[in-house]
């Protein structure tokens, strides 16, 4: 399937922020940590980045939550911790900032194809689907690329995916909720 | 912050443990079915449900630590307040009775979260409207579901819908107290910080009324109430859920994982 690469707004302006940032060894160091659930993905491929800054000595990094009671985050702040340390530096702040919302919108095209690859259809291969709730069917199967899949469940095995099968290679994955 | 905030600060942060006591009852109530529901796919999504709940309390029980001050944390308000501190609307706490119960109830406050966050998000509190707008996403999310199985079971088999139909009448008194607010609110409403729920209670009747209706099940008339929960006044289950949440972290004081 040809895919043209496209980029919502808001991706836009993060894409701009990072390349206008005057810390792109900060930037570039913290492409080193993953979602502990979904190792093959970068925070900022996930949207989870979202600022990078200093003040003087002091490195100030702003993380946004997916999901509310999302249990990987206080692993992802340890991580970006780890990473600090190990890139030498020792005066840091990871904070924690809830507004504005996380929205997959913010996944890169990188991230989505990277999670496609890892067998979770992201949230743009619900096809033919408007809106944002989760479809009952015809979401992309990340293993054949059939579109003949049905919904199992709304909910999937972590608070971020619902749960879908492929009809025709019988195989279940999971779905990146559009949120 | 304002001036007029400031002099709120206290109302503030009684407010935000109020919410956090709201969804950390609940969230610990859907919790219970961590193992226990009557599939996989159920229960994989009671404790996604149960989580999305736990997490909101979380940043509320933060928020009022971070303005209590004083080294004050979640754990503070979680794990060491008393029955009587704590202030959640009586429907929270209810047990989790049967899948029946458990999806009513959820019916009745997933619209009621729908209409109370999307007030929320508005508030002239940052922090509280930042969380509304995180929590709405979540919200609608399974409002959809709840509505589901109500049309499910209520127009199912026999048995389905007569216990859909007790659970209703039974949580239907529960429901009258999360509309109303005391002074301390009153005064956070006239700052532009708090929701006034009454404000969306005919809304609530009437999206609660379609539901229902579509699934046969029948709105009930009966005039009984029960009130207490933001003064601190519970059932009886209240207790019993705070024994088995707040032991561990009682009996093992400032352990850390």
């Amino acid at each position: 399937m040809q895919r043209i690469p496209t980029m919502s707004q808001e991706q836009y302006e993060r894409e701009l922020l990072r390349r206008n940032s005057n810390h792109v060894e900060l930037w570039n160091l913290l492409d080193e940590v993953k979602d502990p659930e979904i190792p093959v993905l970068s925070l900022w491929d996930m949207g989870v980045l979202r600022d990078v800054q200093r003040e003087g000595n002091q490195v100030l990094v702003t993380i946004t939550p997916t999901y509310s009671g999302c249990p990987a985050m206080d692993v992802m702040r340890e991580d970006i911790e780890a990473a600090l340390r190990a890139g030498g530096f020792e005066d840091f702040v990871v904070k924690t900032a809830l507004s504005p919302a996380w929205t997959t919108d913010w996944m890169t095209d990188k991230g989505r194809a990277q999670l496609r690859g890892y067998g979770i259809a992201p949230p743009d291969d619900a096809v033919d689907h408007q809106g944002r709730e989760t479809p009952e069917s015809k979401v992309r199967c990340p293993h054949c690329g059939s579109v003949h899949t049905q919904r199992v469940s709304e909910f999937g095995s972590t608070a971020c995916k619902a749960l879908f099968q492929c009809n025709d290679c019988s195989e279940p994955f999971d779905y990146f909720k559009n949120i | 912050m304002t001036t007029a905030t400031t002099e709120l600060k206290q109302d503030l942060i009684d407010y935000a443990a109020r919410l956090a006591d709201d969804t950390l009852v609940l969230g610990h109530r859907l919790s219970e079915w961590a193992s226990k529901g009557p599939f996989l796919e159920e229960d994989i999504a009671l404790s996604n449900v149960a989580l999305d709940y736990i997490g909101r309390a979380r940043m509320y029980y933060t928020y009022a630590a971070e303005l209590s001050g004083n080294g004050k944390t979640e754990d503070d308000f979680a794990y060491l307040r008393d029955e009587r501190q704590f202030q959640n609307h009586l429907i929270n706490e209810l047990p989790r009775g049967d899948f029946g119960y458990t999806i009513a109830r959820q019916l009745f406050l997933d619209v009621y979260h729908t209409h109370y966050l999307a007030a929320l998000k508005g508030s002239r509190d940052e922090t509280l409207a930042a969380i509304a707008a995180k929590g709405i996403k979540e919200t609608r999310y399974h409002l959809r579901r709840s509505t589901d199985w109500t049309l499910r079971l209520g127009d199912g088999t026999a048995e389905s819908h007569q216990r859909m139909q007790t659970a209703i009448d039974d949580l239907w008194g529960y429901t009258h107290e999360i509309f109303e607010h005391d002074e301390l609110e009153q005064r956070l409403i006239e700052a532009g910080i708090a929701v006034d729920a009454s404000s969306f209670k005919a809304q609530w009747l009437a999206d609660v009324k379609a539901v229902l209706e579509e699934a046969t099940l029948t709105v009930p008339d009966a005039e009984w109430a029960v009130r207490g929960g933001r003064e601190g006044y519970h059932t009886e289950n209240l207790g019993h859920l705070l024994t088995e949440m707040q032991f561990l972290h009682r009996a093992y004081p400032n352990s850390k994982w």
